[in-house]
């Protein structure tokens, strides 16, 4: 069944929600790595809950004028201007006022999305004869997708990532050296109005799939995880589209599977999966990774602490240490050196007397600053460096 | 026009004689409250000359230059440079913000901040070609950087950052250079590099603007200074301007007696 639904023949909605998900993926993933750069995740939250009165007026709007108040286009349209008013009211709280911008976003988003639950109620109460159904805008629903709905998704998600090509290199500067942007004539404040343009063009796409509640997650999770992964612009924003439109078609093609399955957080779950595994296995900043490497730290600097004390004939008290040095052989059960344990700690105790001397001697200044209490001279000297410091040393040490 | 505090100071307002200047401004304030950061202040920066801008915290010294760059918005004055608008010369000026206004793990290279210096040459969409990342490279050498083109930037050390800094200005490839305390928190070898690489783009005819707050180098490093507590207090060559009198109008009682000592 799930084979089936990854090869797209579940039918023919199930074909046009997975392909529509795997594109609003993308298109969100690659977007919102610009929001969560620049520190404004939270603003996609304002951004889709201010969506909602829009969607309810765009309703009412459209069966006064006599028309089918369901007509997505128009829906979306409503959508767009009540979001964007939000945008407009968080970007004027947090520059002309004192409030900061979590302050405003909060005001925001409570205000919009209570005032569009108020909507919604006064709909339900309507005459309009077909219920609306506008609940499905809040955790998105596909169950009845067109043709021309997902025509719209793939169009507005290919559009906003064109804009996004287009725009890169300024959104990347500003999110990272605003005054340097400006410096460089830049319109900052312009170019991080149109990072949120574009997550409120995304958002307003993915109403229709993923709802308003859960967008914000397909804006930055895709993000988040992808930075597990790399160190470059460029290539967390290949990534996290990447993993967003992985999320898309396969949530989709999963929810497809069961009846009773939601699409949006299907969605949602596996971004959020994928973000796991980024967060424990990506090397460099991942956790495990993380872990490996100071256990890995920890057990060099215990063991080269006992040698040190092995040399020096003193008795060792970290369980730790003698355990290592057991394990490597070193010591024995009653803590004396082995035969194999005495020419390492020999080893370990004339690096230590060669660093210290370098240290006392400012000409050595720049070796000096390779110090640790690990790395082994001979790797910082050449052969000849280390001669000549071995006979300022005497020959009692060597 | 208005008649400003340091217009009676004995600055010519004439526009004609400013024509030649890389910066000059006039009666400019800036305020970001109702108390302004920089009151009312007249400036000339000379052609192919290195200026230190110094005065105690607080006296809109970073104000001023960014206000210069119209990164923010003055409240009234005029700020020109070579006799133009600064938004017609950005091709012609560079700038070296503080280290502190960066987000320091942000996902770039070396190589990449860098490269943003080029922004103006690539526009949105240019490729990125060969020559402008040897010319890259070329500035990072500049600053004895090379070596760390591939690293993250979150990995060097703050004076290692800053010559990244200075590197991405070279590569903006201008005439007037504004650094905001490119000084401030760097270890002596990097002090030793932003200096000569400085001294060297002076020598090449640029011109060269700091803000900086370590009294006893500017002899060494300047030849002009141009002192300012809100208002300006002086303005002119090392020799002339920076005199006890003038240090203590500046810092007024904030300034101590050893630091006094190395102007006398």
């Amino acid at each position: 069944m799930l084979l089936e639904a990854l090869t797209l023949q579940l039918g023919y909605n199930a074909t046009l929600v997975t392909i529509g998900s795997l594109l609003l993926g993308i298109a969100a993933g690659a977007t919102g790595t610009f929001l969560f750069l620049g520190k404004r995740a939270l603003v996609s939250d304002a951004i889709s809950h201010a969506t909602l009165p829009g969607v309810a007026l765009a309703f009412m709007v459209m069966v006064a004028l006599g028309g089918d108040g369901r007509y997505l286009p128009g829906l979306l349209v409503g959508s767009a201007v009540s979001s964007a008013v939000g945008l407009l009211c968080v970007s004027a709280l947090s520059n002309r006022t004192r409030l900061s911008e979590d302050a405003a976003i909060g005001a925001v988003l409570s205000v919009f999305f209570g005032f569009g639950i108020v909507l919604l109620t006064v709909i339900q109460s309507m005459n309009a004869g077909r219920q609306a159904g506008l609940e499905s805008f809040l955790l998105g629903s596909t169950a009845g997708m067109l043709w021309n709905d997902a025509l719209v998704i793939s169009l507005g998600g290919a559009l906003v990532l064109c804009l996004m090509l287009l725009l890169r290199r300024p959104m990347t500067m500003v999110a990272f050296d605003p005054e340097f942007a400006a410096g460089a004539g830049m319109n900052v404040r312009r170019i991080e109005l149109a990072v949120m343009g574009l997550a409120l063009a995304i958002t307003v796409v993915g109403l229709k799939i993923v709802g308003l509640i859960l967008i914000v997650a397909l804006l930055i999770i895709p993000a988040v995880a992808a930075r597990f992964w790399s160190n470059r612009v460029g290539v967390v924003v290949i990534l996290a589209g990447a993993i967003g439109g992985i999320s898309g078609y396969s949530g989709a093609a999963l929810s497809a599977t069961a009846p009773a399955l939601p699409t949006g957080p299907i969605i949602v779950l596996v971004a959020f999966l994928i973000f796991t595994l980024s967060l424990i296995f990506a090397p460099n900043r991942g956790i495990l990774t993380a872990f490996l490497r100071h256990r890995d730290f920890q057990a060099r600097v215990h063991v080269r602490q006992g040698l040190l004390a092995l040399a020096q004939g003193q008795p060792i008290y970290e369980k730790l240490t003698l355990r290592l040095k057991q394990k490597r052989g070193l010591i024995r059960a009653d803590s004396d050196a082995t035969e194999a344990g005495r020419a390492p700690a020999a080893r370990a105790l004339l690096d230590e007397r060669r660093w210290q001397l370098l240290r006392s001697d400012p000409a050595h200044e720049g070796a000096a600053a390779h110090y640790d209490g690990l790395t082994p001279l001979e790797s910082v000297l050449t052969k000849d460096q280390l001669a000549e410091l071995d006979r300022s040393l005497g020959p009692e040490a060597v | 026009m208005n008649v400003t505090l340091a217009a009676t100071n004995g600055i010519s307002s004439n526009i004609e004689e400013l024509h030649g200047l890389p910066l000059a401004i006039r009666g400019l304030t800036v305020s970001y409250g109702e108390k302004p950061a920089v009151f009312s202040v007249d400036a000339r920066f000379e052609a192919g000359e290195m200026t230190a801008i110094i005065g105690p915290n607080g006296a809109g010294k970073s104000t001023l230059l960014k206000a210069a760059l119209g990164i923010v918005n003055p409240l009234s004055g005029r700020v020109s440079s070579w006799g133009q608008d600064v938004s017609k010369m950005r091709d012609r000026i560079a700038y070296v913000p503080q280290r502190a206004s960066v987000d320091w793990d942000f996902p770039t290279r070396v190589l990449d901040v860098v490269m943003m210096g080029q922004f103006r040459q690539l526009g949105l969409l240019g490729r990125i070609r060969s020559n402008h990342k040897d010319d890259a490279l070329t500035c990072l050498d500049r600053v004895g950087m090379r070596d760390f083109a591939k690293r993250q930037i979150g990995q060097l050390s703050g004076g290692q950052q800053q010559r990244v800094f200075l590197a991405r200005a070279l590569a903006q490839t201008a005439d007037l250079y504004l650094l905001d305390e490119p000084f401030a928190g760097v270890d002596a070898a990097t002090e030793k590099t932003i200096i000569a690489v400085l001294k060297e783009l002076r020598s090449s005819g640029k011109t060269v603007v700091a803000v900086h707050h370590d009294l006893a180098t500017v002899p060494e490093y300047f030849e002009r200074v141009f002192m300012i507590n809100t208002t300006r207090i002086a303005e002119g060559t090392v020799s002339q301007v920076f005199t006890e009198e003038n240090l203590q109008k500046t810092y007024g009682g904030k300034l101590t007696t050893s630091r006094m000592s190395v102007a006398g």
